[in-house]
Order: structure tokens, then C-alpha cells, then sequence
């Protein structure tokens, strides 16, 4: 384990390198090149596009922590749209309650609320009324559902296919249960039509703009989070886990503690990047809960390479970004699109785009010169 | 860590993936990075800079339209015949001339059922292909997640598809029914004599806005007319439900002696099983007819109908009106169909929808040339009162809420799919976006008010 | 000014005088057509008993019908009633046909009746059962004898039951107060449903005012009775219905796991795409169905299913062997890999499906699978869902046969077991695992070919249900049928239980807290595979 961690310093360099020319580009030269430029020259970046950047680190901040369980530790999540999605909606109810009486209806309560007669805001709406407890809520909710879930699946050592035919089933029935009406949130509709945030509106671009600034940001900081946490003693573990669970356990080691712990930090990771999304995108349905988009989150991940951070950026954003033009030009081919992604991803190029990156860089000079060895796909030991 | 290579090929390949780069220099990342960095440049670039030539092309060039339906996911069985309908006026009004002497240019885009893409989309067409109007959305949900992008950017869009109500939008043009033009007059047929006088409802919907908000006004209205509040069943199955077989029960249970209807808001895929069960466990239309408010030609074209026969349905149109235009409206679409090679092109039908997606366009063209401009401003102010001869008659575009009047027609289901009229109403329906039974004191008005006002009592 | 005014006073007197001579003339005439009218009845009602009818004279009863004096229209109605017969109801088409509005609003409800009345002697018995249920609404006393004839020559009981049901029901409705005891003890005794609400209605009509209630004092105490013999015994119908609907689940649940638990338990693998196979299964019966159509005499069509369900069977064990040589073999050892692969794979023939086939096509159950058997009163069991129920029974057993008998079955159970040693023993695994992954394949697609009766078939389809027999299969556990059978009863029983009280969706979400708390004493299953298992 020693030599592992010395063997991961130079490779972490090559990372950080890649990420501090992508933050140069996202953090200061979007939004200067959607500030500065006049509109119509070629340079300018549009709010638009802009705010679907904002929208994809988002997603970005997701794949951070779903790589962390699944690259680094393991442990494949199928019910990771589950804690986006709470992060989401504590963060839209505080939006919703904050339209006040700029809504359809005119009314106090939120809209849905209205034509679902439901007279007075219930209990557990409340809280968010400020809007710290919403930020709060949208990171500690899913933490503490992923405390009790993990707890219950890793104490029990659920692991491997089981594992994830459960989480499967959780995202299936939380999606059940976020579109039912009874629940006061918005049913199938979610929430939506949101008009400001801390008293700014979210309709002004330069809203949207301190946002995207906000997501880069947390981006950069939930990246250092798991830089740390993978160059820390702990990431070792998860990674020694990954590669023998058993072998972990009969060191002395408990390996329920450590995956309950990188489930929640990646469940938190998740509640974020649902937080940042609500206020760009301006809507939030259980659409964005159910059992395929938590496996599409599963493929960013993948595609951009499993078992690197910045592989996952890039998949997070990269994926989105090409669904956003397929969806475009190619309606119909998209599922192809996607499914061949899911495909190719394991059978071709398990390590992702990085990985594809990296055999096109050293992979040629290695096999020249007879150092190549087969790259295998981050799994755990089967029985 | 070294020992586990010796003898565990796995441990082994995992420590590959990590160890693999170990001698390669900073350089290579360099360069690494440096590749994707231009790669993201690159893209945003060429992005804009197709954007930037288009922005000068001249005055001349089309007008854009854009069409916002899900060709892919859940609502394509539905969207798609919308876009078809759409693009076949487009192609109309084209080979006429165009519109103020430009050619119509549509842009599609599929939100593929994904609520959060619908408002990208719309966004989409308004901020970067700057079109001058849309045509789209089927559910409410897709509705209500572009509304707001429509309100905020100023932008135009008419919605084909009956809905429930309570909406009152300055960009929106509803030519689909209003909930007093399609859910109340069907129930107040099956209360009336030759409905058969039902005095029992069991309203079941699939749960989401448009049957809650549907059977809240319908609840209401019942409650108005003294049927009493235990004669009244409400009950949501979520999307794609497929077993219906504890409902099936409770409503035989409910109709036992006669004198009930079901109202069944029940949406897309989950009527199959639905009427198959009805069916099976011995309930026939006679004991308990359904009436539903989400079963068209459309749907019908695919499933198996012989469970379905001879339950109702209420619609403003059906393919089987018997005027001259609808005639010619029936053949132009199955002909265009087949001509661009439509899947399913020899089996294709109209319906309600699809007939007012396709007036809609009219509807718009007419009044372009009437404000001469497409600036959406003028352009709504010009729809108030527009009529056309629609295939299912004439209607006329309401002077001040922006829905439309539309004839009310109650049908029987047929073998073939199609439908029967068995009532229709008198001359068109004035649509009222918000209900006199649930909210009596308000109303739409886009003249002599900011949209929704309260009238004086 | 003044003028004016006066010239208004007079028109004003003017018009009133006319008002008031036209009102007079109106008047006089209107009694005068009555009086013509009253006369003209009997006349007119002669001929229409004696000889056989003219268009002519149905007309003129159908106006009659329409009149607004009670007496008249009742006489018309009598005289319809008593002398309708078949060629009757086609004149009276014929008559209503440019008739008002008023005139076949009248003539509607005594045109059913006649209906009903034919009916009651057709041959089909479901038209009979009908003919008699509507009698029973129809608050028509005159129904009662002929319910009572046709009842006492019924040879089918529940045509029976239902005309004795509809007979008593009309005479405790409508009925004289008399021969209302003996017409809801007669309810009581049929344990009727329909009866219930208006047994309900009679005894609240009758308990809310104390003159009928000493009037109808037996009656209301046989009504009562009746209340409680029809209750208690729906809610055992209610249970039996229950358990049914229960099974009925669960046999759709393990017709669909059963397939994945094998190649589960062989492989380790689930395969994502199972639902995309039964998905395949359908379509292939839906071609069967069209092929059928197509190209062989109607009166074969019905036949067409019991093709469809081999042609499903092989059509998908096609696909699942080339699923398995194209990207499953690569992937052994990998599980999760295999599970974004074979996702990957279903994605792409969802929209494959949609491309080719549309969005929803139709296959039509065979007329022998449609309808029902009623085994109680009120209770109705589905041929369809029986149908399922016994494909299920069969297809465990024939599992159960080709793995215990057969010599497949022992080289499967041996790689199950240990795969190394089966190969160190000559036993090709790779062949044995296509081969099991190919039938486990054919297998979803009976499953689909099954569905096509309940649902309908749409590319969507194997996603429906797919999640529950992930669920089944965990929760089964590796390597033994007997876990996915009963987990699969299991699930599905406890689903149906519980979904009436609460709901479909609460009903699932419980279920999914029982099984996690469940593999908390059981990580692997019901049966896990005992033996040490290496990490």
C-alpha cells in the first residue's frame, strides 16, 4: 500500500495540471467572454450557453462523488439520482417559498399546493423558509439518508451486484414517491417557475452568472475534497478494498466503517451538485430521480474514466454536452447514442476518456518499447 | 502491497491502472491538458461562431418557427403526430407563398419527455434560434417547466393538447379544450337522461396536474349538482401502471347496482391493462361506462380494441366528422405521412390533438399577416378573435384569454378505433380558463386586464 | 312631449290587446287538439293489438310515447311492451329515424326494454346475463314476470343467478310493499352485490319515516338480514379475490425472474437487458399474430398463441446468444461491468424497437383467453391471469426437470456450484454458460409472450416489472428455484395485501424496506449457496 501511494504522486501532478488549465478556462475565461465581448462578436459566449455550462459542472460535482464510491472504492451506486435529488428539492422548496405571492394563483403557498388543496404550508416545509437551512438541508438530508441506508446495506455486507440491485430499487421507489402528489412536493411536476434567490433574480444574467462562478467553485473545492481524501491513509483503505475487501478485513481493518463513509461523502457531494443545479436550470422533477438517470450518472463517470478525478469531470460534462447536441440534430439516435456509450465503455475502453487519452499519449511509445501492460477495469475480486 | 502482485492476477491488474503512468514525465500531462482545453475551446467557438453568421443574414431569410415535441421517451407515442401535423401546415402555408412573403423555416427539437430538457430547449429556440414562435409541449408538466421561459424572454407559444385550466399566460395561445369545453360537459352528458343518468363517479387518473386539477373541478361540479360526496371515488395510479387488477375490483365493487361511470383521466400506456381488466372481470360499458378524456384516434391506432368498444370519450374533433375540410385534412395527412416516409404511415389517423396543433399554425399565419410583423407583441394582439375553418368546424381564437372556442363532441369507441358522435354540443363552447366551480370569482382577460383578475362579485 | 307620451300609452294598450286575443286563441286551440287528440287514442290503438303493424301505426305510438299526458303515454306503453317482438324493434328503428328529439328520448328507454326482454331468449348466454342485469335497473315492473319465465327455463346458473337477482331487485324497488320481505330475503339469499345499495336505500327510506315503517316492518327486518348475509360474505369474496390477485402477481414475477435467477446463479451476472428480452418475446408474438393474419384462414387465428409461444421462446434464446457471444463473454468475473453493459444493450433495443415497430402496437388476446370464469358470486377469475398462473406452474417444472434430469441440468448444477473443478473435470463451461444464458434468454421471452395478454406491447415493456424481478432474484438468493419461487410469491402476495389499504405505490415502497431489513439476516438470499465462499 506504501508503494501504491508513492506510485500516485506523479500521476495526481498530471491531474492537477489538466485541472488548472480547465479552472483558468471555466472560471475566469467563460464568464469574461460572456461579460466583455459585445453580442455579436464571434468571441462572446452567450448567457445560454453559459448557463448550460453551469448546469453540466453540476453534474460534474455528482460524478466527483459517485467516482469516489465506485472508481476508487467498489462499490457501484445505481441510486445516486435519489441524493441529487433531495439536495434538489431542499433547495426548491426554499426557492419555491421564497416566489411568495408572484405565483399563478397569487397565493402564499406554493402553486402545486393550490390546485392540490392543500390549504396550509405543511410541517416540514417550514424550515425552509431561510435559506441557510435549505443550503444546509441540501448536503446533511442525503447525508444522513445515506447514513441509515449505508449503515443498514454495508453492516450487513450487501455488496457487489446486490448492492446495486438495491440501490436500483430505492431510486425506483423514491422516484414513486417524489411523483405522488400526497407528498407536498409538486408530484410529477416537481417545482419550478422560481423567480429569486437571497433577493436576486434568477431571470437577470448576472444571477446566473454568480452562480456558474459559485458552481466552478465548488467544483474546485469538492475536487480538493477528494484529492485529500484519496491521498489521505483512508483513501488507501478504499482503495485496498476495492481490490480485496477480504484481504482489508482480515488486516484489521473495517471495511463497513470506511464504505459507509465514502458513501456518505459521496452522497453529500450529490445533495450539492442537486443544489446547484436548482437555481440554473429552474426546475426539478422526479424525472431527474428514477432509475435511468441515476444510471446515466453511473456513464459519466465511466466514460470519462473510472478511478481519476478529472475523468470524471470530463465525463460528467462531456456526456451532457453531447447529449445536448445529439438530442439537437439526431433525436432518434441518442438512445443508440448512449447505449453503445454504455457498451463501449466496458467492453472498449474501460478507463474512459482519460484512459483513452493516455494510451494515445504514452500508450504507442510504451509498446514500442515492450512495457505495455493490460489495462484492466477497477472492479472488485469476484467470488 | 508488492507481495499481492505475485499472486493474485487481479490484485494485480488493479494496481495497473495506477501504476501504469508512474514514469511518464509532467510533460505529457501538459500536454494532455493543454489538448483538452483547446478541445472545450474549439467547440465553444465554432459554436458561436455559427451562431455570429447567422445573426447577419438578411431580411429576407425565413421566418423561424420552432416545434417543441418529444420524438424520443414516454410522450413520443403522442408528440410525434403533433410534429408531423405541424410541419405538414408548415409545408402548406409554404407552397402558398409563405407568410408576409417569407418562406417558413422549422426548427425541431426534441425534449425527449425529460421535463428539465423541455425548458433547455425552449430556452434553446428563443435565446440562440431566436424563432418567432413554438408550437409544442403536450403535458402540463412540459407546460408548466417552459412557461417560465416563455414569460421571461418574451417569446410565443401554442399548445395544442386539452389541459386543465387555471392558467392564464400572456405567451401562451391554448387551441386545445379548456376543462368547461371536454371534462364538464362529458360528465353532464352521462348525468343526463340519454347519458343513461349516472349518478355514481369514480374518477381515476394517472397522478400528475392535469387529472388532480380535472377531477377537482369535476368534484366540485358534482358536489353543485346534489350528487352526494360518497358517490364520489377519486384514485391516482402513478405512469406506466400496469396492474390494474385491485382498482378493477373496487370499482366493481363501486358500480354493484348500477348507475355508475368511471372518468378516467388514465394516461398513455396504462390503459391497455386498464380496459383489458375492466373487461375481464366481467364489467361491461353498460354497467359502468368509462369516459375518458385521454383516449384518442391516436392512441387507439396501436392497441387492442375489443376491449375498449363501446366505452366514450370526450373530444372536440374526431377523425370521423363528416365536413368536406375534414375529408381533405384526413387524406393530406395520411398522403404527407407517406410521402416523407413516416413510420407506421399507411395506419396514420388525425385526432384532437393533432388537429388543433395543425390549426394552431394557421392561426398564427393568419395573424402574422394581419399585424403584418412577427413580433410576438403584435402578433397576440392580432390572434384575439382570429377564426378559421378548422376540419372539425370553425372556431375562433377567444378576444381576450387566448384559448379558443371549440365545439364539444361526445364519442362512443369503435372497432376500428375511430369513434362515433353520439352528442354534440350546440353551436362552439366559450372556454373558461378558470372554472365557475372552483374559482368562481376569477377570470382571464388579456384587454381590459393583466391577465388573471377577479371579477366584481 | 307630451304627445309622444300618449301615442306610447296606446301602443302599449294596443299591443296588450293583441296579447291577450292571441293567448285566448292559443288556448282554445291548444285544448281543442287535446280533446281531438284524446279521442284519436283508442281508435288508433285497435288495429296496432289486433293485426300485424304498419310503419304507420308505430309512428303514431312513437308520438304518443313522447306525449306529455301521463295516461297516453302509459297506454303506448303498454301496448309496445305487450305486443314488440323482433320485426317490431326494426320498425321502431325505422320510425325514430327523423322522429324529434323528444319523441326518441321517449322511445329510447321503451326500445331497451324490448331489447332486454328479446335478449332474455338468445342464445349466447352472455346476452341473456346482460339482457337481465339491465332489466334489473330498469325500474320496470312489467320485467318481473318475464325475468321470472326465462329463469325457470335457465340452464346456465349464473344467467340464472343473474335473472333471479334482477327479478327480486325490481321488486324491491318498484315493487308492492307486500312482496318486499320476501324480495330482499331472496337478495340476502343471492348474496347479491348489485342488491346492496338498494337494500341500503330501501332501509333508510323506510327507518327515516315511522308510518312506512310500520308498513314495511318484515320487510325492513329481512332488509337488514340481507345487509348482513351480502356483507359478511364480500368480505370473504374480498379475501379470495385478494389472494388470487395475489398469486396472479406472483406468477408473472417468477416467470420473469426465473430466467435471471438461472443465469444469475450460474454467472453471477444480472443480466439488465432481461426486460428487453421479454420485450422480444412479445414482438415475436405480435409478428406470429400478423404472420397469422396475414396469410392463414380466420377461423386458425386463435390458434395463433399457442405458436407465438415457441416462436418467443426461440426468438429470444436467439437474441440472448448472441448477447452473450457478442459481449457477455467478455465479461466474466466482472458483474458490475456486466450490468452497464447489458443496460447499454437494452437501451439500444428499446429505441430499435421504437425505431422499427412504432410505439405501441396491439396484439389481440385469442378469444378462448378473453373474459372470465365465475367461480363465486362476485368473484371473477380471469382466463388470461389463469393462464399465466398455469404457464408459470409449467415452466418451473420444466426447468425443474431439465436441471435435476437431465444431464445439461447436472453440468449446469456442477459449474454453478464450482466452476474450476467442472472444468478440470472435461466439462466445457463456456458452452455450458452460453447455453444456460441462451435458455435463460427464452425463458424472458415466454415471460413477454405472456405479458402480451395483461398489457400491451410497446418497446417500454421490459422495463414495467423489471426492477420487482431484480428484487425477486436478491432476495431468492443464488442457485436454488425454490428461493425465486417462493420470493416471488412472496413479493407478489404481499404486494396485493397490502395495496388495497395502501396503495400501489406505498405498497412497494414497504416491500423494499422489508427486503432490506431482510437481507440484514440474510446478505445472500434466501438460499445462499452454503460452502466457503471466496472473496
Amino acid at each position: 500500500m506504501i508503494a501504491e501511494a508513492a506510485d500516485e504522486k506523479p500521476r495526481d501532478g498530471g491531474e492537477g495540471l489538466t485541472f488548472w488549465f480547465l479552472g483558468l478556462v471555466l472560471l475566469i475565461i467563460l464568464p469574461a467572454l460572456n461579460v466583455l465581448p459585445s453580442d455579436d462578436s464571434w468571441l462572446h459566449v452567450s448567457d445560454f450557453t453559459l448557463n448550460r455550462f453551469g448546469k453540466f459542472l453540476a453534474f460534474a460535482i455528482l460524478a466527483l462523488g459517485l467516482d469516489l464510491i465506485w472508481g476508487y472504492t467498489g462499490i457501484l451506486s445505481l441510486g445516486h439520482g435519489v441524493f441529487f435529488g433531495i439536495g434538489a428539492y431542499c433547495i426548491g422548496m426554499h426557492l419555491m417559498l421564497t416566489i411568495g405571492t408572484e405565483s399563478v394563483y397569487g397565493n402564499d403557498l406554493p402553486d402545486f399546493m393550490v390546485w392540490n388543496q392543500v390549504k396550509e404550508l405543511p410541517l416540514f416545509w417550514k424550515p425552509f423558509y431561510s435559506f441557510w437551512v435549505a443550503v444546509l438541508g441540501a448536503i446533511l438530508v442525503p447525508v444522513f439518508c445515506a447514513l441509515i441506508f449505508g449503515f443498514l446495506a454495508f453492516r450487513s455486507r450487501i455488496k457487489g451486484v446486490y448492492f446495486a440491485i438495491i440501490t436500483q430499487a430505492v431510486a425506483l421507489s423514491a422516484w414513486l414517491v417524489f411523483n405522488r402528489n400526497e407528498t407536498n412536493l409538486g408530484g410529477t411536476n416537481g417545482l419550478t417557475d422560481f423567480k429569486q434567490i437571497l433577493g436576486f433574480r434568477l431571470s437577470e444574467s448576472g444571477t446566473q452568472r454568480a452562480l456558474y462562478v459559485i458552481t466552478v467553485l465548488a467544483l474546485g473545492g469538492a475536487y480538493f475534497l477528494c484529492r485529500w481524501i484519496i491521498q489521505s491513509r483512508a483513501g488507501k483503505v478504499l482503495v485496498a478494498i476495492r481490490d480485496s475487501e477480504q484481504r482489508v478485513f482480515f488486516s484489521g481493518y473495517s471495511p463497513a466503517t470506511y464504505k459507509l463513509f465514502v458513501f456518505v461523502v459521496s452522497a453529500g457531494l450529490a445533495g450539492l451538485a442537486g443544489m446547484l443545479y436548482v437555481p440554473q436550470v429552474g426546475i426539478i422533477t422526479p424525472g431527474q430521480i428514477g432509475v435511468l438517470p441515476s444510471l446515466e450518472m453511473v456513464i459519466w463517470v465511466a466514460v470519462g474514466g473510472r478511478g481519476t478525478l478529472i475523468g470524471a469531470i470530463i465525463g460528467a460534462v462531456g456526456v451532457n454536452f453531447g447529449r445536448s447536441i445529439l438530442t439537437n440534430y439526431f433525436p432518434e439516435l441518442w438512445p443508440f447514442f448512449l447505449g453503445g456509450l454504455f457498451i463501449a465503455v466496458v467492453l472498449i475502453f474501460p478507463d474512459g476518456l482519460v484512459g483513452l487519452m493516455r494510451r494515445l499519449t504514452i500508450g504507442s511509445v510504451r509498446k514500442t518499447l515492450g512495457l505495455e501492460k493490460p489495462s484492466a477495469a477497477s472492479e472488485g475480486a469476484q467470488p | 502491497m508488492t507481495e499481492d502482485h505475485s499472486d493474485s492476477t487481479i490484485g494485480d491488474a488493479r494496481t495497473t491502472t495506477v501504476t501504469d503512468e508512474a514514469g511518464s514525465s509532467r510533460r505529457d500531462f501538459l500536454v494532455q491538458g493543454a489538448r483538452v482545453t483547446a478541445g472545450v475551446g474549439i467547440a465553444a467557438v465554432l459554436g458561436n461562431l455559427g451562431n455570429w453568421a447567422l445573426s447577419y443574414a438578411a431580411d429576407k431569410a425565413p421566418i423561424k418557427i420552432g416545434i417543441l415535441h418529444s420524438l424520443s421517451g414516454t410522450m413520443a407515442i403522442s408528440e410525434v403526430s403533433l410534429r408531423d401535423s405541424v410541419l405538414m401546415a408548415v409545408a402548406e402555408i409554404n407552397a402558398k407563398g409563405g407568410v408576409l412573403g417569407r418562406q417558413i423555416q422549422p426548427v425541431v427539437v426534441d425534449p425527449a419527455s425529460n421535463w428539465d430538457l423541455f425548458a433547455e430547449k425552449a430556452k434553446q429556440l428563443l435565446l440562440q434560434d431566436k424563432v418567432a414562435v413554438v408550437f409544442g409541449c403536450w403535458t402540463s408538466v412540459s407546460r408548466k417547466s417552459v412557461l417560465p421561459v416563455f414569460e421571461k424572454n418574451n417569446g410565443l407559444l401554442f399548445y395544442p393538447v386539452q389541459y386543465e385550466g387555471e392558467e392564464c399566460s400572456r405567451n401562451v395561445f391554448y387551441t386545445g379544450a379548456a376543462v368547461n369545453q371536454q371534462a364538464v360537459p362529458a360528465v353532464e352528458y352521462l348525468m343526463s337522461k340519454e347519458g343513461g343518468g349516472c349518478k355514481k363517479f369514480y374518477l381515476l387518473g394517472t397522478d400528475y396536474v392535469y387529472p388532480r386539477t380535472t377531477n377537482k373541478i369535476l368534484r366540485a361540479m358534482l358536489l353543485a349538482k346534489n350528487v352526494p360526496a360518497a358517490n364520489i371515488m377519486e384514485e391516482y395510479t402513478p405512469f406506466h401502471h400496469q396492474d390494474y387488477q385491485t382498482i378493477v375490483g373496487k370499482v366493481k365493487k363501486f358500480a354493484a347496482g348500477g348507475g355508475a361511470a368511471v372518468i378516467s383521466t388514465v394516461n398513455g400506456d396504462s390503459n391497455v391493462p386498464f380496459y383489458k381488466e375492466f373487461a375481464n372481470q366481467g364489467l361491461r360499458a353498460e354497467d359502468a361506462p368509462i369516459m375518458a378524456f385521454s383516449v384518442a384516434e391516436d392512441e387507439l391506432r396501436g392497441m387492442d380494441t375489443t376491449a375498449l368498444v363501446g366505452h366514450l370519450a370526450a373530444w372536440n374533433y374526431y377523425q370521423s366528422v363528416d365536413t368536406p375540410q375534414n375529408k381533405q385534412f384526413v387524406t393530406s395527412f395520411k398522403t404527407y405521412c407517406k410521402k416523407n416516409n413516416l413510420p407506421d404511415s399507411d395506419k396514420r389517423v388525425t385526432d384532437d390533438p393533432i388537429e388543433a396543433a395543425y390549426f394552431g399554425v394557421h392561426v398564427w399565419k393568419q395573424a402574422v399577416e394581419k399585424a403584418n410583423s412577427i413580433e410576438v407583441d403584435k402578433v397576440r394582439k392580432a390572434v384575439y378573435g382570429q377564426k378559421f375553418l378548422a376540419p372539425g368546424g370553425e372556431i375562433m381564437m377567444d378576444l381576450a384569454n387566448q384559448h379558443t372556442h371549440k365545439p364539444v363532441l361526445i364519442g362512443e369507441i369503435q372497432k376500428d378505433g375511430q369513434f362515433k358522435t353520439v352528442w354534440r354540443s350546440k353551436g362552439l363552447v366559450k372556454p373558461e380558463p378558470w372554472s365557475e366551480y372552483t374559482n368562481p370569482e376569477k377570470g382571464c382577460d388579456w384587454i381590459d386586464h393583466q391577465g388573471t383578475y377577479q371579477k366584481k362579485a | 312631449m307630451q304627445g309622444r307620451e300618449l301615442t306610447g300609452v296606446k301602443d302599449r294598450l294596443g299591443i296588450g290587446a293583441i296579447a291577450g286575443v292571441a293567448a285566448l286563441a292559443l288556448f282554445v286551440w291548444g285544448e281543442f287538439a287535446r280533446a281531438v287528440e284524446a279521442s284519436a287514442a283508442p281508435v288508433l290503438s285497435v288495429p296496432s293489438i289486433a293485426g300485424p303493424l304498419a310503419l304507420a301505426d308505430v309512428k303514431a305510438l312513437t308520438e304518443r310515447l313522447a306525449s306529455d299526458d301521463p295516461a297516453v303515454h302509459d297506454q303506448a306503453f303498454r301496448i309496445i311492451i305487450q305486443t314488440g317482438d323482433a320485426r317490431f324493434l326494426v320498425l321502431l328503428d325505422e320510425a325514430v329515424v327523423d322522429a324529434d328529439r323528444a319523441t326518441r328520448v321517449a322511445v329510447k328507454p321503451v326500445k331497451d326494454l324490448l331489447k332486454n326482454k328479446l335478449k332474455l331468449a338468445s342464445e349466447t348466454d352472455d346476452v341473456r346475463r346482460s339482457a337481465a342485469a339491465d332489466l334489473g335497473t330498469s325500474r320496470q315492473l312489467s320485467a318481473v314476470p318475464w325475468l321470472e319465465r326465462a329463469a325457470a327455463n335457465e340452464p346456465n346458473r349464473w344467467v340464472r343467478y343473474a335473472m333471479e337477482e334482477s327479478a327480486a331487485l325490481l321488486q324491491l324497488t318498484v315493487g308492492e310493499t307486500v312482496l318486499k320481505a320476501r324480495a330482499a330475503t331472496i337478495l340476502g339469499e343471492l348474496q347479491s352485490q348489485n342488491g346492496l345499495p338498494a337494500l341500503k336505500e330501501f332501509v333508510q327510506q323506510a327507518a327515516s319515516d315511522p308510518v312506512s315503517r310500520e308498513a314495511n316492518q318484515p320487510a325492513l327486518r329481512a332488509a337488514q338480514g340481507a345487509i348482513e348475509q351480502i356483507e359478511l360474505w364480500s368480505t370473504w369474496a374480498n379475501v379470495f379475490e385478494t389472494v388470487f390477485r395475489g398469486i396472479s402477481l406472483s406468477s408473472i414475477l417468477l416467470i420473469m425472474s426465473v430466467g435471471l435467477a438461472i443465469v444469475f446463479g450460474l454467472m453471477g451476472v444480472i443480466n439488465m437487458a432481461h426486460g428487453e428480452l421479454m420485450m422480444v418475446g412479445a414482438y415475436a408474438t405480435f409478428v406470429t399474430q400478423e404472420l397469422f393474419k396475414a396469410f392463414l384462414p380466420p377461423h386458425l387465428f386463435d390458434a395463433y398463441f399457442l405458436v407465438a409461444l415457441p416462436v418467443s421462446f426461440l426468438v429470444a434464446g436467439i437474441c440472448g446468444l448472441i448477447l452473450e457471444a457478442t459481449v457477455i463473454r467478455f465479461l466474466y468475473g466482472r458483474p458490475l461491468e456486466t450490468m452497464l453493459a447489458t443496460w447499454g444493450v437494452s437501451l439500444v433495443l428499446i429505441q430499435s424497437a421504437r425505431v422499427y415497430f412504432g410505439d405501441l402496437t396491439a396484439v389481440t388476446a385469442p378469444a378462448w383467453l378473453s373474459g372470465g370464469a365465475q367461480v363465486m358470486v362476485g368473484v371473477y377469475l380471469p382466463y388470461n391471469r389463469l393462464f399465466i398462473i398455469g404457464l408459470s406452474v409449467l415452466c418451473v417444472t420444466g426447468i425443474y426437470v431439465l436441471l435435476f434430469r437431465s444431464n445439461l441440468g447436472l453440468r449446469v448444477r456442477a459449474v454453478t456450484q464450482n466452476r474450476n473443478m467442472s472444468a478440470c473435470l472435461g466439462i466445457p463451461t463456456r458452452k455450458v454458460d452460453a447455453y444456460t444464458f441462451a435458455f435463460g434468454s427464452g425463458l424472458a421471452g415466454l415471460a413477454g409472450c405472456a405479458l402480451t395478454l395483461v398489457g400491451n406491447v410497446e418497446p417500454g415493456l421490459g422495463q414495467n416489472y423489471i426492477v420487482d424481478s431484480f428484487m425477486v432474484v436478491v432476495t431468492g438468493g443464488v442457485g436454488k428455484l425454490a428461493g425465486t419461487i417462493v420470493a416471488a410469491l412472496g413479493i407478489g402476495s404481499l404486494n396485493k395485501f397490502l395495496e388495497p389499504s395502501f396503495g400501489a405505490v406505498y405498497g412497494k415502497v414497504f416491500i423494499l424496506v422489508l427486503v432490506i431489513l431482510f437481507l440484514q439476516r440474510r446478505p445472500s438470499g434466501l438460499y445462499a449457496l452454503k460452502g466457503r465462499q471466496v472473496d
